[in-house]
């Protein structure tokens, strides 16, 4: 492996890892909620959770292209909580990459939450187990196995994104560089064994991924 | 031991019908009986505080509980120290067989060696929950409400689903822990021979006749 490729393929790991990292408490949380409350706007927030994927992931790029952008709603508050300019750099791409794995990890986490017999935290309460306790002792224990296949699916999803983050980072070779975007790169230069190589990499990464996935979801099992 | 409780106007809107409570208690068992789906899983999840009632008052010796008319108070399952067993027990699956007698553990109750003698569950100490038959756990399930130290035990359909030997064997053991702990218990049940077995039947007849108001202790289940 090149020097090059083993840059690219580091960078596509961290970022898949950092994004996963940053989506992991909100997206837990979320789908908590969307398993056991009812509460106002929740068919409103089930439907923008998932629209990432549904939507174009070029779409969703734009958008976020809008948002963040100096004159944007956000860019401004970006800004302003002195994280700089955030389009086009690697920080561009660990935010496509959150957005657009986000929707799997909360889908997927809240059915494992769902999973969950509301009975056993009823009976923990009755034993004098406040909130916290129940959530530590039954609920996220016996959500678990969900819960990783959840983080797994996300990095997974996060390793292989293209679209939105094409938009948002484009491709600079050393700032933004992802596997995926190389791939896309190499082909476009004409290096067809290069682009070869490299998908030839991601699906060794996404066979690890769901080998990892199922030993999780089996040892659960037993 | 002694126990009152009182549940005053008590509404709780389910989908088929609106169950109304009335009733106070201060025996120390009692058995409510009925068809399924009559609300008295209901019951209890109102008196565990499991469940919110539309309106009404629970209280127990003197205690409000819980206040859905003008007093807006609810106290929260895990202040309240009423034990619940569910029909299946409810165990925790992902802990073992002592992990789960523990998870309540309050000193002060029902003391550990007594409730594993009375109970004979000693030897599953070590087990998976996922390995014991439908009687042990339902004996570990009792044993875990009992050592939580609870001011009344609710039991859900305690004897449901087994056939008659081990109906008769949980039967027993039943009345070994009301006479070693002197737990005041509810037990709600669908089965006319269930209410025999535990005890002394007070009085019998259709819902019509037992949950007309007739004095003291009053139960009206209205539909």
């Amino acid at each position: 492996m090149s020097p090059e490729t083993l840059r690219v393929l580091g960078f596509s790991l961290g970022v898949a890892a950092l994004a996963t990292a940053l989506i992991i408490p909100p997206g837990y949380a979320l789908a908590w909620l969307l398993a056991r409350k009812q509460w106002r706007g929740k068919t409103l927030v089930e439907s923008l959770v998932v629209f990432p994927l549904v939507l174009p992931p070029v779409a969703t790029g734009l958008f976020l292209l809008y948002l963040l952008g100096a004159r944007g709603p956000l860019g401004g508050l970006v800004s302003m909580l002195g994280a700089g300019d955030i389009l086009f750099t690697g920080k561009a791409v660990v935010l496509a990459s959150a957005v657009m794995a986000f929707p799997l990890l909360v889908r997927t986490a809240r059915v494992a939450f769902a999973g969950v017999d509301p009975r056993l935290e009823q009976v923990a309460s009755t034993l004098g187990a406040g909130r916290a306790r129940v959530a530590w002792t039954i609920t996220v224990p016996l959500a678990a196995p969900g819960l990783a296949a959840a983080a797994v699916l996300a990095f997974a999803r996060a390793l292989g994104e293209f679209g939105a983050t094409i938009m948002v980072a484009g491709y600079i070779p050393g700032e933004t560089a992802t596997l995926a975007l190389s791939i896309y790169q190499q082909v476009q230069l004409g290096r067809d064994a290069a682009a070869l190589g490299l998908a030839g990499l991601s699906l060794l990464l996404a066979f690890a991924a769901v080998a990892l996935g199922e030993f999780i979801v089996r040892r659960a099992r037993r | 031991m002694s126990l009152r409780l009182e549940l005053r106007g008590v509404r709780v809107p389910l989908a088929e019908f609106t169950l109304e409570v009335d009733l106070l208690l201060d025996r120390p068992v009692t058995t409510f009986f009925g068809p399924s789906g009559a609300g008295k899983t209901t019951l209890l999840e109102v008196i565990a505080g499991l469940r919110r009632p539309a309106a009404g008052v629970v209280a127990l010796d003197g205690e409000v509980l819980t206040d859905a008319d003008g007093g807006r108070k609810f106290v929260r399952p895990e202040y309240r120290q009423i034990g619940y067993v569910p029909q299946d027990g409810a165990l925790f699956p992902h802990r073992t067989v002592e992990d789960n007698l523990r998870y309540g553990f309050r000193a002060g109750g029902p003391a550990w060696a007594e409730v594993v003698a009375a109970l004979e569950i000693g030897s599953l100490l070590d087990r998976s929950v996922r390995e014991l038959s439908g009687g042990e756990r339902r004996r570990v399930a009792l044993g875990r409400a009992l050592l939580a130290a609870p001011r009344l035990l609710l039991l859900d359909e305690p004897l449901a689903g087994l056939d008659d030997a081990l109906r008769d064997r949980l039967g027993a053991y039943l009345r070994r822990v009301r006479e070693t702990f002197g737990v005041p218990m509810i037990q709600v049940t669908h089965a006319a021979d269930e209410v025999l077995a535990a005890g002394r039947v007070t009085r019998r007849g259709s819902p019509a006749e037992l949950f007309v108001p007739t004095g003291e202790p009053q139960y009206r289940l209205r539909a």
